[in-house]
């Protein structure tokens, strides 16, 4: 039995019993005990994102996520089956759908102009093409091609690049391609820190 | 770690020092306690101060920040001197019976080959002699005065009980429970692990703190086995992965090295890397280097890397320096950097000295950001009085603030300290417009791409080289990065099960060869949920994926005597059985070979064994040494005229924010608590809740010098700035007698924020120095000084 179904279980135990209580059995019941909140919900698996302990999570969301009923996670818990914190969480991790419903969770991409005190909003094609101009122009200008020795070196040392450590490997892959294709050098993750 | 979290139920004696799992890695901690519960184990704790973890120790012993390698040289004498040591484990699996070359010397604090004027060594003495065949000599006896052992053991032969008392401020007493306590797993039937983190590598002698650990663990015989190891207790969730996917400035995915300037073509960079066998008959792993590379090269470029273009060797950017965050960003604060693409990362509060951080942000001309949170850094232009105070009108950054998913809403993998690749799912879409980060990058590429098309410019190849195959190029799937990570075999355009199945003729391709096994034609081995241990011995090879092959414990073939015979048979992990390997776990060796043929259990080494003499590999010498940090409370190195790292770099003007113990008499140290993962668990409301704010912890016999009252308000000041607080007066903290002198070490939480839902708080960083490890640059933040007063008018 996984943990979904001892959910589903205990709350036909709890209704079958109070029914029973009443003497209803055999009759109509008018009265039900309200149903576990996490049975209708969306059980998603995942891991929690602070430490590298690695904790299992299961993460309960609302809304099928079709059209007009968007998704949102509402509950975090440990997950029971994994084998290193077998349900447990630690204070952070407790907190964690406190992190991902955060009021300080960026929405729209922004722009702040040279000597401006504010942002502004922008769109995302907006913000590629002003950024690729900007890559471009100081790669342009910037990129050495060959060291004094004559040796192809290729390297892009006037913008540098702070990698996460906290995305999956699959975006750090495709940071290191971006960043090598480009040619930078200085690349660093806060591994280091 | 070389084995992993449900492991350490297996120990029967647990070290942390450099780390306090209890409260920083709270859920992993349950297993210390369990095998404390279980196992009968003991627990013990060296650290400055009195930690959680501390608090449910068998046995405690407080040391000076900064002072670990004379601590653990002092181990080291003891274990030899009493006998404590695994004598069938260091005479067959490692180098202390080769003999090092005769001009290798040690005097007076320095190694031989040191040069006054560089600040460096030249490391041509640092090395075995060699025998006509290139082989290292060897004298199994131990009796050659220039073998590793009778070296070793005169190089510890300084660190006695006195010394290490009078360096490290740990009472002799407790320092020689601690001494038994490590010494009682010698024997085959009992193993100690060590667990530490950032508490090890924040010092300029960081990488050489580990290493000293690694050889107390090598002269017990517990590295291999079951309840061993060498465990870091690594920071974020995927920091590991994050360096498996070579994200430094000096290193590709999977452990291959960024070329340098040296490496003049493929030819010669594949020479500098490919080792040669030291002893014969040893599997020499990186031998195999040159099928990672190109198979590397050909995920990288696809179709475009051919033989005829070594594979596309030319594109990859070559290093002449170590451009890491120091140094790069002392480069922006010097007016040299242009631009910056700052991932996940809260530069502003965690890069050491948050000043001249300030400045080289000041500096750029573009600054582009991308994060979950509306961090600091984004917003390094915004004045906020007393926490970052500056005139936006001044700055003439132009900022860009992209908002990205977080965990709950992508799918992929993250690695965590036990190497284990465990894939997530998504749970829920973004708020607003946010996007990944692979999208974001990709629509950025893109339009590059566009613009080089248009109008061309420098060097365009490899932007439109690299392979971007992906079914949406804006939008690339973290199924098929995955699948990209594993590799596949360019002919059949299958996925490989194993890297031994990559060649070096660009018939492969795998991003990062250490992945290979994690997605075959099996479908993605990350996303497996059977918990299944059926061994009982916390093996749980049906859950997620362990890099390397699925291997839960690195070097097991060390858990067996040269004949295939475990050890300890209550620890077995593979034994040789009827002429066949057999195993609870995937042999860290080749398990078609014999025990005789695999019995080099290092197989990462070009000699087959772990090293007491670390060769030419570390910056500051073949052993460990002790030395002060860069700012000492003593101002002398008891031992010798070289007070700190010799061989740290220091760059230009860095010397001169350095401060002294007459003008800052105080080791300050940064820590975690429970509550709070840095500035990231800060924009958590329960989080926010639970510690609201940050403060300075000191001890009592100080406050009361300074008429310092629990939760007055205090300055705190080195020679790099100054931050106001609350002072938290406790026991926790307690003077130490060192060289003749009290010294106090206060610490510093490293949560402060002034833009998250905790209140307003100065960050730690104002305080520390940028001077890092002499190897990795990572910078010391655990032992640097400061002074401290009550804070009046507030």
């Amino acid at each position: 039995m996984n943990r979904r179904q001892f959910f589903k279980l205990c709350a036909a135990g709890a209704a079958t019993s109070a029914i029973s209580a009443l003497g209803l059995m055999s009759e109509k019941a008018y009265a039900a005990v309200r149903e576990f909140k996490l049975i209708s919900a969306k059980e998603t698996r995942n891991n929690c994102c602070y430490c590298s302990v690695g904790c299992g999570l299961l993460m309960y969301s609302k809304g099928s996520n079709g059209k007009n009923a968007e998704q949102t996670i509402f509950h975090i818990e440990g997950d029971a089956d994994h084998p290193v914190n077998r349900g447990a969480l630690c204070p952070k991790g407790a907190g964690l759908v406190d992190y991902v419903n955060s009021p300080n969770r960026l929405k729209y991409p922004e722009y702040r102009a040279p000597g401006s005190n504010e942002w502004t909003r922008i769109s995302w094609d907006d913000a590629f093409q002003r950024i690729a101009r900007l890559l471009k122009n100081d790669r342009d200008a910037n990129l050495i091609e060959k060291n004094s020795a004559g040796t192809t070196v290729n390297r892009w040392l006037s913008t540098g690049m702070m990698t996460s450590s906290a995305m999956p490997n699959e975006g750090g892959y495709i940071t290191q391609k971006f960043a090598r294709a480009l040619g930078l050098v200085a690349i660093d993750t806060i591994a280091r820190n | 770690m070389t084995n992993h979290w449900i492991d350490i139920k297996n120990s029967n004696v647990i070290i942390i020092m450099g780390g306090n799992a209890a409260e920083a890695h709270p859920v992993g901690f349950g297993w210390v306690t369990e095998a404390m519960q279980h196992n009968n184990a003991k627990l013990v704790v060296v650290d400055p101060r009195f930690t959680r973890s501390a608090a449910v120790a068998d046995y405690y012993a407080p040391l000076r920040s900064g002072t670990d390698i004379a601590f653990l040289l002092g181990v080291i004498r003891y274990l030899i001197e009493t006998k404590q040591v695994n004598y069938d484990y260091v005479k067959a699996y490692t180098n202390a019976g080769y003999i090092v070359r005769e001009d290798f010397s040690f005097n007076e604090g320095l190694f031989s080959g040191f040069n006054e004027e560089t600040d460096s060594y030249d490391k041509e003495s640092w090395y075995y002699e060699l025998d006509e065949e290139g082989h290292a000599k060897i004298d199994p006896g131990f009796e050659n005065p220039r073998c590793v052992w009778n070296l070793m053991k005169q190089h510890v032969d300084r660190y006695d009980f006195e010394t290490v008392s009078n360096i490290t401020g740990t009472p002799i007493a407790d320092y020689e429970v601690v001494c038994q306590q490590i010494g009682s797993t010698h024997t085959h039937d009992r193993a100690a692990t060590f667990m530490y983190a950032l508490g090890w590598t924040h010092h300029t002698k960081g990488a050489q703190n580990i290493r000293s650990m690694a050889m107390v663990q090598l002269l017990l015989g517990n590295i291999g086995v079951l309840g061993g190891g060498v465990n870091a207790l690594r920071g974020h969730s995927n920091v590991q992965g994050a360096t498996d996917m070579g994200l430094l400035c000096q290193s590709l995915p999977g452990y291959l090295k960024l070329p340098s300037d040296k490496d003049t073509d493929l030819k010669t960079y594949l020479k500098h890397n490919t080792p040669i066998a030291l002893r014969p008959d040893q599997t020499n792993y990186w031998q195999n280097y040159p099928k990672f590379f190109i198979s590397q090269m050909k995920s990288y470029w696809g179709d475009n890397a051919t033989a005829a273009n070594d594979f596309g060797y030319d594109w990859v950017p070559k290093w002449d320096k170590q451009y890491d965050f120091t140094k790069h960003l002392d480069m922006a604060y010097h007016g040299e950097v242009n631009g910056y693409i700052i991932q996940g990362v809260n530069a502003i509060n965690s890069m050491p000295n948050r000043n001249k951080v300030l400045k080289a942000l000041s500096n750029l001309k573009y600054m582009v950001v991308l994060d979950a949170l509306a961090t600091e850094t984004a917003t390094f232009w915004q004045n906020a009085d007393g926490f970052n105070e500056v005139n936006p009108a001044e700055i003439m950054t132009e900022v860009f603030r992209l908002p990205t998913t977080c965990f709950a809403e992508e799918e992929g993998s993250i690695v965590n300290s036990g190497r284990w690749m465990q894939w997530h799912w998504k749970g829920a879409n973004p708020p607003g417009e946010a996007k990944p980060d692979a999208e974001i990058l990709s629509g950025v590429l893109m339009e590059m791409r566009k613009l080089y098309k248009q109008e061309g410019g420098k060097l365009p190849e490899p932007l439109n080289a690299i392979s971007w195959d992906y079914h949406n190029p804006l939008a690339p799937h973290a199924e098929e990065v995955a699948r990209e990570l594993n590799g596949k075999d360019l002919l059949t355009n299958r996925q490989i099960s194993s890297f031994a199945e990559l060649k070096d003729d660009g018939s492969t391709a795998s991003a990062c060869w250490i992945y290979a096994g994690s997605w075959t034609e099996e479908g993605n081995l990350m996303a497996r949920r059977d918990n299944h241990d059926p061994s009982g011995k916390g093996v749980t090879p049906g859950w997620a994926f362990a890099w390397p092959a699925n291997r839960r414990v690195l070097y097991n073939r060390a858990s067996c005597d040269l004949n295939g015979k475990p050890w300890d048979p209550k620890r077995t992990i593979v034994e040789w059985v009827d002429g066949k390997w057999h195993g609870i776990d995937v042999g860290d060796f080749n398990m078609k070979l014999t025990p005789q043929q695999s019995a080099g259990p290092f197989i990462m080494q070009p000699e087959g064994v772990g090293r007491f003499f670390a060769l030419k590999l570390l910056a500051e010498g073949p052993f460990p040494e002790h030395y002060e940090p860069m700012e000492s409370p003593i101002g002398v190195n008891p031992l010798h005229k070289v007070t700190s790292n010799p061989a740290v770099r220091m760059l230009p003007g860095v010397k001169e924010t350095l401060g002294s113990h007459k003008d800052f008499p105080y080791v300050a140290t940064t820590y975690c608590v429970t509550e709070h993962f840095n500035f990231w668990s800060t924009h958590a409301r329960l989080a926010a809740i639970s510690m609201p704010e940050t403060f300075v912890e000191m001890d009592e016999m100080l406050a009361a010098e300074k008429g310092i009252a629990n939760g007055d308000w205090v300055t705190v000041s080195s020679k790099r700035g100054s931050i106001q607080t609350k002072a938290l007066v406790t026991k926790r903290l307690q003077p130490l007698k060192v060289n003749g002198q009290l010294v106090h070490t206060i610490g510093l939480p490293r949560h402060g924020s002034h833009n998250a839902l905790t209140r307003k708080s100065y960050s730690c960083n104002v305080l520390t120095t940028e001077v890092g490890d002499a190897n990795t640059q990572v910078p010391e933040f655990k032992a640097f000084l400061v002074n401290i007063a009550k804070a009046e008018g507030i």
